[in-house]
């Protein structure tokens, strides 16, 4: 899977996860929670797992982490994927 | 047992991550309204993820999905039904076509998925006065359609009624989708109460829809979630009567009486159905009987 555009899913609010997606020709993740000293090491792997899963290889990712679950941030990650990667229309 | 269906938005983690301990009957998660036109595709993938990942425990299941006439519905489906909802809820159905339509996506979803034929049930929403008219064609149009549900508030629009707060703008809706859902034998859902502070206003609300015959109530707010399953459950009071009706049953019937009756009413079929239906509610309700 390419990453052929900028593209954001997710929001700010609790419980919540902001993802943004950048082209780029490697995988680099930066992350903001205010659980990473706790769950930053499992956020991270989690996204590589999703990165991976979906066939990204490179990828410039930002998490603006605001507590989110497990499924949660997965779900935002697929879904700024494919409107990264995607002629989608959001629909 | 749908004494309360809850509405919870489908795009919303904070809310979704509440379902689990949230005392409704069903939760129903919602993919339309509360879904802006720009997020419909993150929305499907979030709760596609809360369906799959969090325990609900034995509430039923739904998904309101976008109508049919709308370019989303199919894509609701082809992302939610891996996750096997107990019901799909299509909104603004107008005729038994719109159902047959949405069955028929559904008998090839679950033959690609391996769910078993007709096991994800439809809760067709009534909010328009064409879907009101056709309500009866609508409860039979498949084996699928568990319950009717109203819905008031684009009913009332689509009435160019005001929305008031005693409803009597949809007192013929309610009467009329409770015939219809009984004559179809199936249950019947009343719209929500939709000012969340008057707890009272609420209570007579759900009051006023049980006398009318409906099995259960929508609820927007989980402040309400109580008082709705308060009024949908049998009262202490009703269910000593209901055994009180089956005891005297039995004893005429161990003295071949062909007529019984209870404190000086004579008790008949459709006492006893009614008896047999209290019972039934309060077993589901793990009562102590």
């Amino acid at each position: 899977m390419y990453i052929i555009r900028q593209a954001m899913a997710g929001t700010l609010e609790s419980s919540d996860v902001l993802v943004e997606i950048s082209p780029a020709d490697r995988i680099s993740i930066d992350l903001e929670s205010p659980v990473k000293a706790q769950f930053g090491d499992s956020i991270l792997a989690t996204t590589q797992e999703v990165l991976k899963a979906q066939g990204v290889e490179g990828a410039q990712v930002r998490l603006q982490d605001q507590g989110a679950l497990d499924c949660t941030l997965r779900a935002r990650l697929e879904a700024c994927i494919a409107r990264a990667s995607e002629e989608a229309d959001h629909a | 047992m749908r004494r309360s269906m809850m509405f919870l938005p489908g795009n919303s983690p904070r809310m979704l991550m509440n379902g689990p301990v949230l005392p409704a009957d069903s939760l129903i998660f919602d993919l339309e309204d509360a879904v802006a036109p720009d997020q419909k595709d993150a929305a499907r993938v979030m709760l596609a993820h809360a369906l799959t990942s969090l325990d609900f425990g034995q509430k039923e299941i739904v998904v309101r999905i976008n109508d049919l006439a709308s370019p989303y519905w199919q894509a609701d489906l082809d992302k939610v039904m891996p996750a096997r909802p107990n019901l799909i809820m299509p909104p603004k159905v107008a005729r038994a076509e719109d159902i047959e339509k949405l069955a028929a996506y559904l008998d090839q979803k679950e033959a690609d998925l391996g769910i078993t034929a007709g096991k994800t049930g439809i809760l067709p929403l009534l909010e328009l006065a064409l879907g009101v008219e056709n309500a009866f064609a609508i409860a039979q149009a498949s084996p699928r359609v568990v319950a009717l549900f109203l819905g008031g508030e684009d009913l009332s629009a689509n009435l160019r009624s005001p929305r008031t707060k005693d409803g009597w703008e949809l007192f013929y809706a309610r009467t009329r989708l409770v015939n219809a859902a009984r004559a179809a034998e199936i249950d019947v859902i009343d719209t929500p109460f939709t000012d969340t502070d008057d707890l009272e206003g609420l209570r007579q609300d759900a009051e006023f829809a049980k006398s009318l015959g409906f099995s259960g109530k929508s609820v927007i707010s989980p402040r309400h979630l109580d008082i709705v399953n308060e009024v949908f459950s049998p009262s202490q009071a009703e269910i000593i009567w209901a055994q009180e009706v089956m005891a005297v049953i039995e004893e005429g019937k161990r003295l071949g009486k062909g007529a019984v009756s209870l404190h000086g009413k004579m008790v008949d079929k459709p006492i006893v159905m009614r008896a047999e239906q209290i019972l039934e509610n309060a077993k589901a309700m793990d009562y102590p009987l």
